[in-house]
């Protein structure tokens, strides 16, 4: 019996042999560092979220394409008013939602409605959403935003993971359960291992959709990551963090590696309220002490772009400022002297868990004892990042990556944890926001940069790049990072 | 014949209090060294010099940040030796007194001291250390206080139980017997013939705290850079685990060397101390 069983169990395992080798083209496993905390990126802040989602399972009205373009996806095209104020979309017909309801504008009025509630948790909430004055549905392919004041931003914001478009019915469990319109449905979620998404086949460009199965497995520790993709755990990791190994992974055939940009402006963020960084020559004085280059050559294995405020050479209106504080310890010792700082001068540093952070944060400590500035090292968690430097503004200085695009707006409030507090600033942005055309605005963006450079509001070191691992065979990964996301409508197997 | 004339020469024939004493003579010795000399300096960051393998100038290579492993490693050990000489020394003061005030007074507070040790090692030593470190936020002093905190009930207990086998013996009953107090008793007899056995307890405990304060450093609550400490070293060894898979090596052999050197000695001391033992031989 039992060699006859062993007979049939091999005839059996041959038989499935090519069927498993060609069902492999079409499943694709992701690496990923962080897990999401939820799946709803309308409620939730984590960037995870939209790593996941955005464009597979939810769509929004625009489309972010790799280069930071926007196009048009749930709607198909828009008309702006002349005042800027007024925007009216014309949206795809024939869509619908992955629970068998169909795309209306009330969709979209629901979900903008519910984005700028009063309970509403929503990251953009403030900046797009609660300035949306009116939404009129005239009919279900029509949607008019009158906007209550101008935002030059707005058809990026609706390509976002924030501004996805829910269902109303399911819009309540989207955080366990996600139902959008994408290629791809939900499948299923093991805490603290992976998410597994499949393809949708009510999609409307259905026979485009290469992959039939899609696993987001989380891999938060650099050697394990590097481990994975060794081992063929994972077929891809767009984000990758160990980039120390690169070297290795590059001279592999096996592999290819692409290293691009993101929006991660990485800065040294000052407590501008706190003494003695609340005088301005003290705040250029550690400008002045900090070289660029070490950081991204110890931090980012020499990957990155140095930036010299906050906006990224791939944002439209960038203007070069990292010239205006050049390495200069000596400068930076005597504008510490001229603003009667009594050396050596002890500050924390926190640092939170990513390599940018605690390598980056070593050596900026190094360079900053040069000019007499003891900043005693402090690692902590995200949770305590978030609670005690971000909430409670305890903190001298820390390190830290701010990944949303085009987000100079958070310098106009006094509130946020730089607590940098400049009316002219804020009349900058405002003329931003204002300007009548395109040249005014990108004029007066400008001026803004310079402004947050000649106040020093932080130190800006660089722009963190997105290095992406892949086996040879896989196509279509974004290789740059506009916004947070896994556009895997155009990844296929060769 | 008396401990005393025969001390070295049965301490030439222990061979783990030999081994253990010279392990522990070498820590001493890396750690004497660092304070006065180190090939470079552990502070010093070069970037385009960054893991290295092992040469002339860099005797065990550099880290991801170029820092000299070799001189981290000394330095570390002055690291270690302070944690565990001010850790053990709190545990030490603080839980011989408790232990010696119950075996003194018994009753309640007897009582009270033995269900207040119960109750700490209730608690596994590393989860307690974790939970004292991440509530009072990272840093030498904080893990140095919490592996002290730890090592109170230890000695308590220690100290309570051969301090009330003293008490049952006859000389603690003559000299009740003329009349002297407690306290007298406890410092003149009581503590004097407990001591080898603490010492030997101290030695363990110093080469746990030393494996507690690596554990601690090594999840990121214990020494913060840029003080060198092993267990951080062997954190940083782990995250270049596939580009300088030899980085994990150096501070993983001292932690083990350190912690055997230690554990062989307390052994060694325990034997050569304990004069039970030394009149059978």
């Amino acid at each position: 019996m039992s060699k006859k069983a062993h007979v049939i169990a091999a005839a059996l395992v041959f038989a499935l042999l090519p069927a498993a080798a060609k069902a492999a083209k079409d499943t694709l496993v992701l690496g990923m560092a962080l897990e999401p905390p939820g799946l709803d990126p309308t409620t939730g802040a984590a960037a995870a979220i939209g790593e996941v989602t955005q464009y597979n399972v939810y769509e929004g009205l625009t489309k972010i394409e790799e280069d930071g373009k926007v196009t048009p996806l749930l709607a198909q095209s828009w008309t702006v008013s002349p005042d800027q104020k007024t925007y009216t979309f014309k949206l795809q017909p024939g869509v619908k939602f992955q629970n068998g309801e169909p795309f209306t504008s009330a969709d979209v009025k629901f979900t903008f409605e519910r984005d700028a509630a009063a309970d509403s948790t929503n990251k953009e909430k403030a900046s797009v959403f609660a300035k949306i004055a009116r939404i009129d549905t005239p009919d279900p392919l029509t949607v008019v935003l009158t906007l209550k004041e101008v935002n030059a931003n707005l058809l990026f914001n609706l390509g976002e993971d924030t501004g996805a478009i829910l269902e109303p019915k399911s819009a309540a469990t989207d955080a366990t359960h996600p139902v959008g319109t994408g290629p791809f449905a939900f499948a299923d979620w093991v805490k603290g291992s992976s998410i597994t998404l499949t393809k949708w086949p009510g999609y409307r460009a259905a026979d485009k959709i290469k992959l039939d199965k899609v696993t987001f497995r989380f891999i938060n520790d650099p050697a394990a990551q590097v481990a994975a993709v060794l081992a063929g755990d994972v077929d891809g990791f767009p984000r990758f963090g160990a980039l120390d190994s690169l070297k290795q992974l590059q001279s592999d055939p096996r592999f290819t590696v692409a290293i691009g940009s993101t929006e991660g402006k990485t800065i040294v963020a000052i407590n501008n309220k706190r003494k003695p960084f609340d005088d301005v020559r003290v705040r250029r004085a550690l400008a002045y002490a900090i070289d660029r280059k070490a950081v991204i050559a110890g931090a980012s294995n020499g990957l990155g772009v140095p930036i010299g405020s906050h906006y990224t050479p791939n944002d439209p209106g960038y203007i070069d400022l990292t010239g205006l504080y050049p390495y200069d310890p000596a400068k930076a010792k005597a504008l510490l002297r001229e603003a009667g700082v009594k050396t050596p001068l002890d500050v924390t540093l926190k640092l939170p868990p990513p390599p940018y952070a605690r390598e980056g944060g070593q050596i900026v400590a190094a360079e900053l004892a040069q000019v007499g500035i003891n900043a005693k090292i402090e690692n902590i968690e995200w949770a305590q990042w978030l609670d005690g430097v971000y909430k409670h503004k305890n903190y001298d200085l820390t390190i830290v990556s701010h990944v949303e695009p085009r987000d100079l707006a958070i310098y106009a409030d006094p509130d946020f944890y730089y607590q940098y507090d400049s009316p002219k600033f804020r009349a900058l942005m405002e003329a931003v926001n204002t300007a009548p055309d395109e040249a005014a605005r990108l004029k007066a963006l400008a001026a803004a940069q310079r402004q947050l450079a000649e106040d020093a509001v932080n130190v800006f070191l660089y722009v963190l790049p997105q290095v992406s691992v892949a086996k040879a065979e896989l196509h279509g990964l974004w290789h740059n990072s506009p916004i947070f996301a896994n556009d895997l409508s155009a990844v296929y197997w060769q | 014949m008396t401990t005393a004339t025969t001390f070295p020469a049965r301490a030439a024939g222990h061979w783990s209090f030999l081994v253990g004493g010279a392990l522990t003579l070498a820590l001493l010795i890396a750690a004497g060294v660092s304070l006065l000399w180190t090939p470079v300096s552990p502070y010093v960051i070069d970037v385009p010099n960054k893991l290295q393998l092992p040469s002339a100038q860099h005797w065990l290579g550099t880290d991801a940040l170029g820092h000299d492993v070799f001189s981290m490693l000394l330095v570390g050990a002055q690291n270690s030796i302070l944690v565990g000489v001010i850790a053990v020394s709190i545990g030490f003061s603080i839980g011989t007194t408790l232990g010696a005030l119950a075996a003194a007074r018994g009753g309640w507070l007897e009582e009270a001291v033995m269900r207040l040790s119960d109750f700490a090692f209730a608690f596994p030593a590393i989860l307690t250390a974790i939970m004292l470190t991440a509530l009072l936020g990272p840093g030498i002093v904080n893990s140095i206080l919490a592996i002290g905190i730890f090592n109170i009930p230890i000695f308590a207990r220690v100290t309570r139980g051969s301090a009330k086998a003293v008490w049952a013996r006859d000389f603690v009953l003559a000299a009740r017997a003329v009349g002297r107090d407690r306290f007298g008793i406890t410092v003149t007899h009581v503590l004097p013939n407990v001591l080898s056995i603490l010492i030997v307890q101290a030695t363990i405990q110093f080469a746990s705290a030393i494996l507690w304060e690596a554990a601690l450093s090594y999840l990121g609550l214990g020494t913060q850079p840029p003080q060198p400490s092993w267990g951080r070293m062997l954190n940083d060894a782990q995250a270049q685990l596939f580009q300088a898979p030899w980085l994990a090596i150096p501070p993983g052999l001292a932690i083990m060397l350190a912690v055997l050197g230690l554990n062989l000695l307390g052994d060694g001391l325990r034997d050569l101390l304990d004069p039970r033992l030394a009149r059978r031989r």
